[in-house]
């Protein structure tokens, strides 16, 4: 595809920074092939493409942490080496993680610290680092220990970071990924800010609407390749999504004679501690899900979905039973086969390692769920036709791309894998399927088939249950909308009156009808 | 240029079969070089060790005498190691399971008993073996105490408790006092597969064993749950299987598996009870099990090879004073290797040159 439209505003002079050719070999796999990218002071630079397109590989080059196989870097016009990270901050090159990297049980400071090269005191560093944030509309308090803070604090730490040493340029991997909608509004202002400032920025995302919103420009990679250098403002959300994925997405499509019958998943009143000292006590959790429903519960992550989610599968056991009544059956006492053989299905956030053992066959993964109630097990022993139809039959259903017919799971992509685990609960036919993130680092056509998949189980009469945290996967599947704060659920919203706003309030810890937020975040 | 190791998409399924072969071949290689330190011939040396044994039939039968009981415990072990249960203590749970099929021979030394005694001694030997292991894995379990450190010290207590029977209550009163007991009853004695021969009906016990362990990992379910337990333990319990519960059957299966092979060896090639009935049969398989990959068939081989460096050990010491611990150094060394090579079935070496630089 060429260059169809051009940047913003063409920049004259040289590029603060450049790539020509920039390519990265891993054995015979080509992780970036050829990539000319141009980053331009006072602009926010997206770049964007699907899991696997290479976009991980590209700035992990730029900021110094792997060197490229061919092709080179300039840097104001002059050719650039990066031997590491701290070369790369020593020209000004700053980067923020997905992953935050931050000591749980150090200070806020101390944690700053550790990621400076700098020579200065801690007395000092301290000082600038308040003066840093306040400058910035970043608040931070410099003593409190990490684990207190909230997942927005926590970013706003790595990019106090990245700031403090004055970058040039500021890279930022999916930094929305796990902020409410507010919290996004609030980093915005500060991107700006810093764009004003005469810095660039280079934004890594696969939210559209907001790279449409944000950045001046994009450039979209695709299986390695650089797709197009465009302005995001004058394309559209659909159009970008094109060029992601290389084709056409298929719409969900809900069918239109859903039949919402009888309560098949409720949730009385749970309470449960924490398994482990930083987990999340649930707290008075209740919820019904009848039959043709979907029901979508939002939140930031670490709110007390996965405790939720162990307490429904019956990972974890409630001394209650009336707690979890699944086709009306008190359930809170049952263990996950017990449950399954109720007609529950359960799809957990982790494809490798909950989900599914990585290195065993998915024949054998496809028993490690259907011993329950199926004809996989005889008299003990193992129905090893009845697994492998399984497979076959989830493969068909779900087109499952795979090397042979029973490969180990490890070796399949994240979306073929999340298809084969769904396919394998869906055949099933359960009746109530909860399931957690879904879409979770998935490829646009997979999440597509998933969706499509989790409406037509509603549509066929199961009562589904899905956690996520991508709002817009939320709004495209559900009926009505929870919001998971602090380990409390709020009451559920018709997705229809369910807008990012009311949504970022709860998912903030406000209430929406109420004047007092208890659980509001300092800001 | 430099040498890494990088991740294998898949595991490979001919390294692990020539793993084992490579840290044999390792293993030859460090052995001929503390050979040549100890100012022996290496070649004739490492002839000692492994050709000799298998030119007669006395050593053949000998080996298949030796690798029985080495066969029946890797067995258990390995059930326990594919679950990340860590056994080490099979060696106890051998000597409590002939001290307690022992009891019985010894009560019903003299007496008219019939033919059930010897099938009587070998289930109380396997009993006895599976309580035993039982207790480092119900302190695991109820207390989270580290099984490797209860269940090795347990096998201590089972020596000294063995040495106190031969040497006081259960001492042959006509065995010129020998710590031992008197010698079996012929009811309470494996029966020899060939007359005159060494060879005794505990090998066809091993190679049912054998089969047993290749069908329960195959092809039922609990094999299946075993393994997950050890792989992916998250996985296991969101497939509904009981990490405890499964601890508690794996050492079981294994204690009582080193119990029967513990009566099995009194009541068979030694015929009486005495101290030093085991040269370290319990802690060898440890070796076995991992040499043959956890895999029984491949505990089969594993053990024969190791029982031939039992008798190999011996001739070089009758034939070149080569003293008999290097036999223990040998064992040592292979589990070394065995443990490092299998890191090469998920992993490869690669050789990395550095990037081309454009100057």
């Amino acid at each position: 595809m060429p260059d169809s439209t051009p940047a913003a505003q063409p920049p004259a002079g040289t590029p603060l920074l450049q790539t020509v050719g920039l390519t990265k070999r891993y054995g015979n796999f080509l992780a970036n092939e050829k990539i000319d990218i141009d980053i331009w002071p006072q602009q926010i630079h997206a770049l964007l493409g699907e899991n696997g397109a290479g976009k991980s590989t590209l700035v992990k080059t730029i900021y110094g942490l792997i060197q490229p196989s061919e092709g080179e870097m300039r840097w104001r016009g002059e050719k650039m080496v990066l031997s590491g990270p701290s070369e790369a901050r020593g020209r000004g090159i700053g980067m923020v993680f997905q992953h935050f990297s931050l000591f749980d049980n150090l200070t806020v400071a101390e944690n700053v610290a550790l990621g400076l090269d700098g020579k200065e005191s801690f007395k000092d560093m301290s000082a600038r680092l308040e003066q840093v944030s306040n400058v910035y509309g970043l608040p931070l308090d410099p003593k409190r220990e990490v684990w207190q803070l909230s997942v927005g604090e926590r970013q706003r730490i790595e990019i106090v970071r990245a700031l403090m040493q004055d970058p040039k340029f500021l890279i930022l991997d999916e930094p929305t990924a796990v902020l409410t909608p507010q919290e996004a509004d609030q980093l915005f202002t500060v991107l700006n800010r810093l764009k004003s400032e005469g810095r660039a920025i280079l934004y890594i995302s696969h939210k559209l609407e907001e790279v449409k919103r944000l950045c001046d420009t994009a450039t979209i990679l695709r299986g390695g390749k650089k797709v197009s250098t465009c302005n995001p403002k004058a394309e559209t959300a659909a159009s970008l999504a094109r060029m992601m994925v290389g084709s056409e997405i298929k719409q969900v499509k809900a069918a239109a004679n859903r039949r919402i019958t009888v309560p098949r998943l409720v949730v009385n009143d749970l309470n449960l501690a924490p398994d482990d000292p930083h987990g999340t006590r649930l707290e008075h959790i209740s919820l019904e899900l009848k039959g043709g429903e979907i029901l979508g519960i939002a939140g930031v992550a670490g709110n007390g979905q996965d405790e939720l989610f162990a307490a429904l599968s019956g990972e974890r056991l409630s001394q209650d039973p009336g707690t979890v009544v699944i086709e009306g059956i008190a359930a809170g006492h049952l263990s996950i086969t017990q449950r399954r053989k109720l007609g529950a299905a359960f799809v957990p956030e982790e494809r490798l390692g909950h989900g599914t053992a990585p290195r065993m066959k998915l024949s054998e993964n496809a028993l490690l769920t259907g011993h329950a109630a199926s004809g996989m097990v005889q008299h003990g022993f193992v129905n090893t036709a009845a697994t492998l139809k399984t497979v076959d039959r989830a493969t068909e259903t779900f087109d499952v791309r795979k090397a042979k017919r029973d490969p180990e799971a490890a070796s399949l992509s994240g979306g073929n894998l999340q298809k084969f685990i769904v396919g394998r609960e869906i055949l099933r036919n359960p009746a109530v399927l909860v399931v957690s993130q879904p879409t979770w680092g998935v490829d646009a056509g997979a999440a597509a088939v998933i969706r499509q998949a989790l409406l037509d189980l509603a549509t066929a009469g199961a009562a589904v249950l899905v956690t996520s945290q991508d709002l817009d996967e939320l709004a495209e599947i559900t009926d009505r909308i929870a919001v998971m704060f602090h380990g409390r659920l709020s009451e559920p919203l018709a997705t229809a009156d369910a807008s990012r706003e009311k949504l970022g309030l709860l998912m903030g810890g406000s209430s929406l009808d109420q004047k007092e937020a208890p659980h509001a975040v300092s800001a | 240029m430099q040498l890494v190791l990088e991740k294998r998409g898949e595991r490979s399924n001919t390294i692990a079969l020539v793993s084992p072969l490579i840290a044999i071949g390792l293993t030859i290689v460090t052995m001929s070089i503390l050979f040549l330190i100890l100012g022996k011939n290496p070649i004739s040396a490492l002839g000692v060790y492994f050709i000799d044994p298998l030119t007669d039939s006395y050593s053949l039968q000998e080996i298949a005498v030796k690798a029985t009981p080495l066969v029946m415990i890797a067995i258990g072990l390995s059930l326990c190691y594919l679950a990340n249960a860590w056994n080490i203590g099979a060696e106890g749970q051998f000597l409590i399971g002939a001290v307690a099929g022992s009891w019985l021979a010894v009560k019903t030394q003299g007496t008219d008993a019939g033919h059930w005694v010897l099938p009587a001694m070998l289930l109380l030997g396997a009993v006895a073996g599976a309580l035993y292991a039982l207790i480092p894995a119900i302190c695991k379990v109820r207390f989270g105490a580290s099984e490797i450190l209860t269940s090795l010290m347990l096998v201590y207590v089972a020596d000294l408790f063995l040495d106190y029977l031969v040497r006081g209550p259960w001492r042959d009163p006509a065995g010129f006092n020998f710590p031992t007991t008197a010698e079996f009853d012929p009811v309470a004695t494996v029966p020899l597969l060939v007359e005159g021969g060494r060879l005794h009906l505990g090998a066809v016990i091993a190679l049912i064993v054998v089969a047993a362990g290749a069908l329960l990992l195959g092809k039922t379910i609990k094999g299946f749950e075993i393994r997950v337990v050890g792989a992916a333990p998250r996985a296991a319990r969101f497939g509904g299987f009981n990490s405890n519960q499964l601890i508690l059957l794996t050492f079981a299966i294994s204690g009582a598996l080193a119990g029967l092979a513990g009566i099995i060896e009194v009541a068979g090639p030694v015929g009486h009870l005495q101290p030093g009935i085991s040269p370290g049969y319990g802690f060898t398989a440890i070796i076995v099990a991992f040499l043959g990959r956890l895999n029984p068939i491949g505990i089969l081989i594993a053990g024969l090879f190791l029982a031939l460096t039992f008798i190999g050990g011996e001739q070089a010491q009758i034939a070149m004073k080569i003293p008999l611990d290097v036999t223990k150094v040998f064992q040592g060394i292979l589990l070394f290797y065995v443990l490092a090579c299998d890191s090469l079935i998920l992993y490869r070496f690669r050789l990395i040159f550095p990037s081309r630089q454009v100057v």
